[in-house]
């Protein structure tokens, strides 16, 4: 009998980086004084109007290309009536039967490593709401913040072809790399710019063949990826122990609200579906019918850039460099830019793709921060990768120069010649440095006699310190053990 | 002094300096300071009118004055205007004053308008007799006993109580039209997207439309010009400039065709009505109109429609007021919750009118209702929409009594929703297409009260329907 296995599909939201808000003109940034970005518009004060933001159309109209959706003809917003404290209008403008974006894809590879197809439903503009705030100030009070409010949205939707939380991890990752790669969000999940709800239900084998679908849980606003994957996972093991309890199974009536606990690891039951509220939804009267014209479509096709999946396959074409380091650059759209900036300075390829994935992304990750505001430029790396490979200064000496290139802002050719730097390379000094470290080392060199392979490397280690590091690591190995025959 | 001055009388009152705005605007002051008690027309007053009206004579002095300068204008309170409470008859925004004002509003302001003050209304538009406002009822000036209509009927009063010569009302069913047909005064309802709704409190957005009341249809024409046009604030506003705005010389009746709606004089029509709207049609024809009976069989399915779309939006629409942000806050106690401030606000804010309307939108609105009615009644909104369209083939305009019946008394109706609902009639598929039309005094009945018959145009021809009201009103006694 085969195992359970979970049908999956996310609600992604991803909060676009326009200038101004959806239908207003406030700025749209993230955090800043509370309710200082709101004005009558974007706080729902009687008589006010939305008026649509044209780049928010625009920037998901080149959402709907990058994921080769369908771009409606026409498309019409609707009104979603609830009522809640961060909500001024009493609704949320939305889009419900015309979404501006219709079908796509994500590809990813599935727990097998063969790829696979995760479907788009639909993407659709919203608004967003604000925040409620409250704060530990002993007043027992809660505060709202509107400054998000009216902040604009996309919605993506997948259809329900996700089967593990691996899976899912993947098509968010891919999602939130097409969404960087378009340049229309920052994707930041703990600003919220990136926002997930995972709809998860069991489909449970029986023992006469047949299988049985457990009731969907919609999990909402899960804040990082890793938690998604907790989240997913949580819910196989208690859907499967919930119908081995209740034998209940998906009737289309029951789907039920989760919320997930950050703390704990866990979801939380919140609502089942007589719960929810009725959003009520009808269309938008201030806001017209848009038509999408051809003219405006092609003008975003020219926006668009090359996509992750491409970039990836190029790189490693073009560069020959490997398909882990390919994926590994062109999941940050700016540092694969780096990268074949570098490229345009230096042929070694490769090594320079080694550099930027080990010392310069080390640097990053200490840091904490992008590529974009890393000191040093492409055109100094690429120098510096070539000096190496050039055997003008070593590996040993390449850090030092790198080190300084970041204190100094200077380039390594520069460095290299104001500190006299250049790799030790001629015979007799090399040899005078080796016969002298072989002198003063009588108990290393006895211990290699004696097999001890680590006396070398210590040896070795005391040419290097001897010549200031210059020595070539190479040829300073090749005399040390004609030396000791 | 006699303050049933039109525009253009006016102003040549003040160009001949017979008179400075000033004093006029203190005979103004005066009329209504001793008669707007019993009257009620207006919420709000500008205390600032005679220093305005001072700027005014100075402007006129010094030739800087502007198309409209120094004219006076009464302003629906559901209009923003700055500086002047914002109040929609309701408890919920008694103390409100707005941070902006109306697009009309600023460009009538640069047109040399004087605003006179803020007029009652039915609460948040909601009714046909100015009797659900908040700050009490307005009473008819033709006859005190009776209402003035509604929802713009504080602006109807205005006018034809002398406190201003022309007012802006808002009709979102017939709330300009039929109050000025109560107060024997002209109403107009421009076509939907002519004039911005930027600053006008939402009741039926996809309905609303700013609106005129004044003595003749001139005046109507000099005000709209001067705020028409497309504005960036308002998304549904429109650019298209309806031809011939000012240029009523040139217009005729002759050969003019006029519709007349069968079922609007129908056995359910009061025969005063009819007999005062049928006069009226057959002096059109004596000065060369022709006119025939068309029939609109989906007449009848206009209540109901307008029953489920404008309840249905202004469900939504007035769910903004919740007491967090503006206007009333029920916060009694202290420990208060949102759920409970929220409830405790609406239900101590809004009157039993919008109460009920909120409820019926809610409920067109919901899971399992939705197709049976909201969805069904845009389809057949359509449906009428399409059968005023084909009409106009065949006619230059449409005419109906602006209400089936005579203006009801003072509390006569209040309690019987239903029957105020359907006297909506004539008015309500004019919105429904987004229609212009206009309603001119037509006579008045054996107890004196006034009568109005409505014309209606085809979409943005907005001049020629004004052209046509002030050739009727001048010509065809």
């Amino acid at each position: 009998m085969n195992k359970p296995y979970p049908i999956i599909g996310l609600e992604v939201h991803v909060q676009l980086k326009t200038k101004t808000k959806a239908f207003c003109r406030c700025e749209n940034k993230y955090g800043g004084i509370p309710n200082s970005r709101v004005c009558p518009v974007c706080m729902g004060m009687p008589g006010m109007l939305p008026v649509l933001n044209e780049s928010v159309l625009n920037d998901a109209i080149v959402a709907g290309l990058a994921f080769g959706s369908q771009i409606a003809s026409i498309t019409k917003f609707d009104r979603k009536n609830y009522s809640y404290p961060d909500l001024p209008k009493g609704y949320q403008i939305s889009q419900y039967d015309k979404p501006i974006c219709s079908g796509g894809f994500i590809e990813i590879e599935d727990d097998n490593g063969t790829l696979k197809h995760i479907n788009i439903t639909r993407i659709h503009i919203e608004e967003d709401a604000g925040k409620l705030i409250h704060l530990e100030d002993g007043t027992n009070n809660s505060y709202v913040d509107y400054n998000r409010c009216g902040a604009p949205l996309l919605e993506t939707v997948s259809e329900p072809d996700i089967r593990s939380s691996d899976e899912a991890v993947k098509y968010l990752k891919s999602l939130k790399e097409i969404f960087e790669y378009i340049e229309i969000s920052d994707c930041n999940m703990e600003e919220g710019s990136l926002r997930c709800d995972a709809n998860i239900s069991m489909m449970i084998p029986l023992s006469d063949g047949t299988e049985i679908n457990t009731p969907i849980s919609e999990v909402k606003n899960i804040n990082s990826f890793s938690n998604v994957k907790k989240a997913i996972e949580y819910e196989i093991i208690r859907q499967v122990e919930e119908y081995h309890k209740t034998k209940e199974v998906n009737n289309g009536k029951n789907k039920i609200t989760r919320g997930f606990d950050d703390s704990k690891g866990i979801t939380v039951f919140q609502r089942s579906k007589e719960g929810e509220s009725d959003y009520r939804y009808f269309p938008e009267p201030d806001l017209p019918h848009l038509e999408i014209t051809e003219e405006l479509i092609n003008k975003s096709k020219l926006r668009l850039p090359e996509l992750p999946q491409n970039k990836r396959n190029r790189l490693e074409n073009q560069y020959g460099i490997t398909q882990y380091d390919a994926t590994t650059l062109s999941a940050d759209k700016k540092l694969s830019d780096y990268f074949e900036k570098c490229c345009k300075y230096t042929t070694n390829y490769k090594k320079v793709a080694n550099f930027i994935l080990t010392d310069i992304c080390s640097i990053l990750n200490t840091e904490n921060i992008s590529i974009i505001d890393f000191s040093v430029s492409a055109e100094d790396i690429a120098q510096l990768v070539n000096l190496l490979s050039d055997g003008t200064i070593s590996s040993w000496i390449a850090k030092s120069v790198f080190e300084k290139m970041r204190l100094t802002n200077k380039n390594p050719l520069s460095i290299v010649e104001e500190e006299s730097l250049l790799q030790l390379n001629n015979d007799d000094e090399l040899d005078t440095i080796v016969i002298k470290v072989l002198s003063e080392n009588q108990k290393s060199v006895e211990d290699y006699k004696n097999g001890k392979d680590n006396a070398l490397k210590y040896l070795m280690g005391q040419v290097m310190k001897q010549s200031k590091g210059k020595a070539n690591p190479v040829k300073t190995t090749e005399m040390l053990i004609e030396r000791l025959k | 002094m006699n303050t049933f001055l039109s525009y253009k009388e006016l102003t040549n009152s003040i160009k001949q300096k017979k008179i400075s705005f000033k004093e006029y605007y203190e005979t103004l002051q005066q009329k209504i300071i001793s008669n707007d008690k019993e009257i009620n027309s207006f919420i709000t007053v500008n205390e600032k009118v005679l220093d305005q009206a001072s700027e005014a004579d100075i402007r006129i002095a010094n030739g800087t004055n502007r198309l409209l300068e120094g004219m006076p204008l009464a302003v629906k309170d559901n209009i923003a205007v700055y500086d002047m409470k914002l109040t929609c008859g309701s408890k919920m925004l008694e103390n409100f004053t707005p941070p902006y004002q109306a697009t009309v509003i600023d460009r009538l302001q640069n047109a040399g308008i004087i605003f006179t003050g803020k007029t009652n209304m039915d609460e948040f538009a909601m009714g046909s007799t100015t009797e659900t406002s908040h700050f009490g009822v307005t009473k008819n000036p033709v006859n005190h006993n009776f209402v003035p209509g509604g929802s713009s009927g504080g602006s109807a009063a205005a006018v034809a109580a002398g406190f201003s010569p022309a007012a802006l009302g808002s009709d979102t069913g017939g709330s300009v039209r039929q109050p000025a047909s109560f107060c024997g005064i002209v109403g107009y309802k421009p076509t939907y997207g002519l004039l911005s709704r930027y600053g006008l409190t939402a009741f039926g957005s996809s309905l609303d439309q700013i609106g005129t009341l004044s003595l003749n249809c001139e005046d109507a024409a000099l005000l709209t010009a001067s705020m028409l046009g497309l504005d960036s604030k308002d998304s549904t506003s429109s650019s298209i400039v309806p031809e011939n705005f000012y240029n009523f010389q040139s217009i005729t009746i002759k050969g003019k065709k006029f519709g007349i709606i069968a079922e609007t004089m129908s056995e359910h029509t009061d025969p005063q009505v009819k007999s005062i709207i049928n006069a009226k049609i057959k002096e059109i024809e004596k000065h060369g109109g022709i006119a025939e009976v068309v029939s609109i069989p989906e007449l009848e399915y206009g209540v109901s429609i307008y029953y489920i779309i404008a309840p249905a939006e202004a469900s939504s629409n007035l769910s903004r007021f919740d007491g967090i942000r503006y206007g009333l806050q029920n916060n009694t106690d202290k420990n208060i919750d949102v759920k409970t401030l929220v409830t405790k606000t609406r239900t101590e804010g809004f009157g039993s009118e919008v109460k009920r309307r909120i409820i019926t939108g809610n409920f067109v609105l919901s899971s399992g209702y939705y197709d049976a009615y909201y969805k069904k009644a845009q389809k057949a909104r359509i449906l009428l929409s399409d059968k005023f369209k084909s009409l106009f083939n065949t006619y230059d305009f449409l005419i109906t009594p602006t209400s089936p019946v005579l203006p009801f008394k003072l509390g006569e109706n209040i309690d019987d929703p239903l029957k105020l609902y359907t006297a909506d009639l004539c008015t309500i598929p004019v919105n429904l297409s987004g229609l212009p039309a206009i309603s001119i005094p037509a006579g008045v009945s054996k107890e004196g009260l006034p009568v109005g018959m409505q014309i209606i145009a085809p979409s943005f021809k907005d001049g020629k329907l004004l052209g046509i009201g002030e050739y009727i009103l001048r010509e065809v006694k």
